[in-house]
């Protein structure tokens, strides 16, 4: 069974329609790339995969390791081991990053049917996480985000997933905003996720992040359509021929 | 379903104190003149000078008409028709006195307590919070029931009783600091308080005393039509610190209850006050209907050099508060500092804030204030920051935030400066800010539900008060604040 199957998906935002009829299967095991130019559908297709309000599906289905994903709740989304990485991860000034990373945990581990995580336990792996995100402790008692820069942002999101352990990570535009050390270890966390039991979707603009996590796979979205789809040598192409020459191809 | 109309839908939630206790009360019939004044301090046993003190105050407030400067609104209060003063009758009968042991109250009384979650066998054990000492002077109504924790305060030569034993058993301290804070004539619901106040609490702490426990009261309106006038004296003298909190409660009720008190503190050279207030009236129902009228003077007299006094306050109750802490910096290098949460929903009106009044040298004040609004309530900051001309280097520091949630509600902020000294520094910092609907995807994308979202989003923004509250109430408080905005997200 696949991990996460996606049919004719149609979305629109405020009557206009974003997505024109998306298919996507990926497996557990699997790293997926969804490249394309600004203004493809990019950043909708995140949203409508991790529920947010304000996006309707018109048509078509999505299958989350056996669950109808458009009958449930973002935060069962969530605790069902979908994990959605931000392009803009918000601010929420007060709230302890290690508070939100705990409840996170707690939410995930209630679902299971497993007690609280421990503090002793708890502390010990977030501590080895953020050392390995090349992070300092300092910042777990810092507000979610706030301040944070580009590149903080971005580690901390990855540094939540390594944490939650998800079924399913759909990185949104995670690269952008990265200087190359950052680049580097962001990449690394994601490679560490890499496995049998684990889909990654990366969507990105650029080919670069690609260099560091290499995909299984390579779709390129137009227009609210994947118009291409192959392996890490169609985003080769796309970084030396740009998109055009594909999507006259495609066309 | 639009975010707006989850928001309404969920808005709906329920008063988890409304029930009131079957007791027999002895109340007083509706109606105020100076007969009545007189039958409150009779029944109470007062001497002379307390009659003749009620009497002038009753005399002033004739004189006076009810404030309408307040971003409030609400119909025309008939004082004629509440009562005066209700106490229980099972207490009385028991003795005039407060009883002696808890075997003696009634046991009604000690359930509704119970179903507060505030029973008065040693509260610290019922808080459940390691080393927690706090002492509780439960005022039910207009009588006190109960003081707790006696023994010990008195070792260390702490006063804490009701109000009226007070002026029982130490009337040469009532008459030294009675009114010095708040006059009698202050303004028109303190003129009230002072000629029909029931009862309330009173402290004294002597020279070099640090208070070895938290000293908590615990107000409950439980009478229909009646007013709660409740009175509160705090003297810390030279050298002595104490922590209060005050957390009320009210049953719920279609007809608007008025609640109107005094709380006078003084600090005399390097004693420190730290008031603490959880406050949780009954609001009204989501359609404004019913709900405590909550008009309340509260200043503290930082009267000696080097002393502090601190308000901390957790606002969730109440249809109409005004209300606004202050603090007379008199001392040189004396602090005042007022943290305050206040939390409006469906259609709570809010005008509260502050007063820093800086007369002496190098006086400090600080001033957070956050503002909540959910529903279609109206939330105000009200603040005065005065620099008196005998203020040299006077200091203040405000920050004055309001967080809105749904769209109908409304924040205001009506900052005043008033410096008549030129070595004064004040800084003022505002925001308004919305909880977003990017915050709140974000924490759902990371498995919260959307009520623990908003709690954390809301308790986020709360963070700088909720650290000044003592530690075993500062739990409680974000137990509280989740209570009042259940249901408000969207």
């Amino acid at each position: 069974m696949a991990l996460l199957e996606i049919k004719n998906l149609h979305a629109e935002i405020e009557g206009k329609e974003i997505l024109k009829g998306i298919n996507l299967t990926v497996n557990a095991g699997e790293v997926h790339a969804i490249m394309g130019p600004n203004g493809s559908g990019k950043s909708t297709l995140c949203h409508v995969l991790g529920g947010r309000e304000g996006y309707e599906v018109t048509q078509g289905t999505i299958t989350f390791d056996g669950h109808d994903l458009l009958e449930m709740e973002t935060e069962e989304r969530a605790i069902a081991g979908m994990l959605l990485g931000f392009q803009h991860p918000v601010e929420i000034p007060g709230v302890k990053n290690i508070y939100l990373l705990k409840e996170a945990l707690n939410a995930k581990r209630e679902a299971q049917g497993l007690d609280e995580v421990d503090t002793f336990t708890f502390m010990k792996q977030v501590r080895e996480l953020v050392a390995s995100m090349d992070m300092d402790d300092a910042f777990l008692h810092r507000g979610v985000n706030a301040g944070f820069s580009g590149g903080e942002k971005k580690r901390n999101e990855i540094l939540q997933m390594l944490l939650l352990e998800p079924k399913l990570a759909l990185l949104d535009e995670t690269d952008s905003g990265l200087d190359i050390d950052a680049l580097k270890v962001v990449s690394e966390g994601i490679n560490r996720m890499r496995g049998e039991e684990r889909g990654i979707i990366l969507v990105t603009h650029y080919q670069r992040l690609l260099n560091y996590v290499e995909p299984d796979f390579v779709h390129v979205l137009y227009k609210g359509k994947i118009i291409k789809s192959g392996d890490k040598t169609l985003a080769h192409r796309l970084e030396a021929e740009g998109y055009q020459e594909i999507l006259e191809e495609a066309s | 379903m639009t975010e707006t109309q989850e928001l309404e839908q969920l808005v709906q939630r329920e008063y988890k104190y409304g029930f009131t206790t079957d007791i027999e009360q002895e109340i007083i019939p509706p109606g105020l003149d100076e007969d009545v004044v007189r039958m409150i301090s009779a029944k109470k046993n007062e001497p002379e000078f307390m009659l003749d003190w009620r009497l002038s105050a009753f005399r002033h407030w004739q004189t006076m008409t009810e404030p309408e400067w307040a971003h409030v609104h609400y119909p025309k209060i008939d004082y004629q028709a509440l009562s005066y003063y209700a106490a229980p009758k099972s207490q009385e009968e028991l003795d005039a006195d407060a009883p002696e042991s808890l075997d003696e109250v009634d046991p009604k009384l000690l359930e509704t307590y119970e179903k507060l979650g505030i029973p008065l066998h040693e509260r610290a054990v019922l808080a459940g919070v390691k080393g927690a000492n706090v002492a509780v002077d439960a005022v039910f109504d207009s009588v006190s029931v109960t003081t707790t924790f006696k023994d010990k305060l008195a070792e260390a030569g702490v006063i804490f009783c009701s109000f009226s034993e007070a002026v029982e058993n130490h009337p040469e301290l009532i008459k030294k600091y009675l009114g010095t804070v708040v006059p009698k004539g202050d303004n028109y619901f303190a003129a009230l308080n002072s000629a029909v106040f029931s009862d309330g609490s009173f402290v004294y702490v002597p020279k070099g005393v640090k208070c070895p426990m938290e000293l908590s009261t615990y107000f409950r309106i439980n009478a229909k039509n009646t007013g709660q006038f409740e009175r509160t004296l705090i003297i810390a003298e030279e050298g002595a610190s104490v922590s209060y909190l005050e957390g009320c409660t009210a049953p719920q009720r279609d007809e608007n209850q008025l609640h109107a008190a005094v709380v006078e503190l003084v600090a005399l050279d390097d004693a420190e006050i730290k008031y603490s207030t959880v406050q949780n009236w009954y609001p009204g129902d989501e359609e404004g209907k019913g709900g405590i009228y909550n008009f309340v003077t509260k200043r503290g007299d930082a009267r000696g050099d080097r002393s502090k006094i601190t308000w901390t306050q957790v606002e969730a109750g109440s249809a109409i508060t005004w209300k606004y802490p202050s603090c007379i910096l008199r001392g040189d290098d004396s602090v005042g500092e007022f943290y305050s949460v206040a939390v409006g929903n469906n259609y709570q009106q809010i005008d509260s804030g502050t007063k820093m009044i800086h007369l002496g040298k190098r006086t400090r004040s600080t001033i957070v204030s956050k503002g909540i609004s959910a529903g279609r309530a109206e939330n105000a900051y009200r603040g005065l920051v005065h620099i008196g001309k005998t203020a040299t280097d006077a200091r203040n520091f405000t920050q004055c935030d309001s967080l809105l949630i749904g769209d109908k509600c409304g924040a205001h902020t009506f900052p005043y400066v008033e410096a008549k000294n030129s070595t004064a520094q004040i800084e003022h910092e505002a925001t308004t800010s919305k909880v977003s609907d990017d915050q709140m995807f974000y924490l759902r994308s990371r498995g919260l539900s959307e009520e623990d979202a908003m709690n954390m989003v809301v308790n986020g923004f709360c963070k700088d008060v909720f650290n000044e509250l003592p530690m075993e109430f500062a739990v409680e408080a974000q137990a509280l604040l989740a209570v009042s905005l259940e249901g408000s997200v969207g």
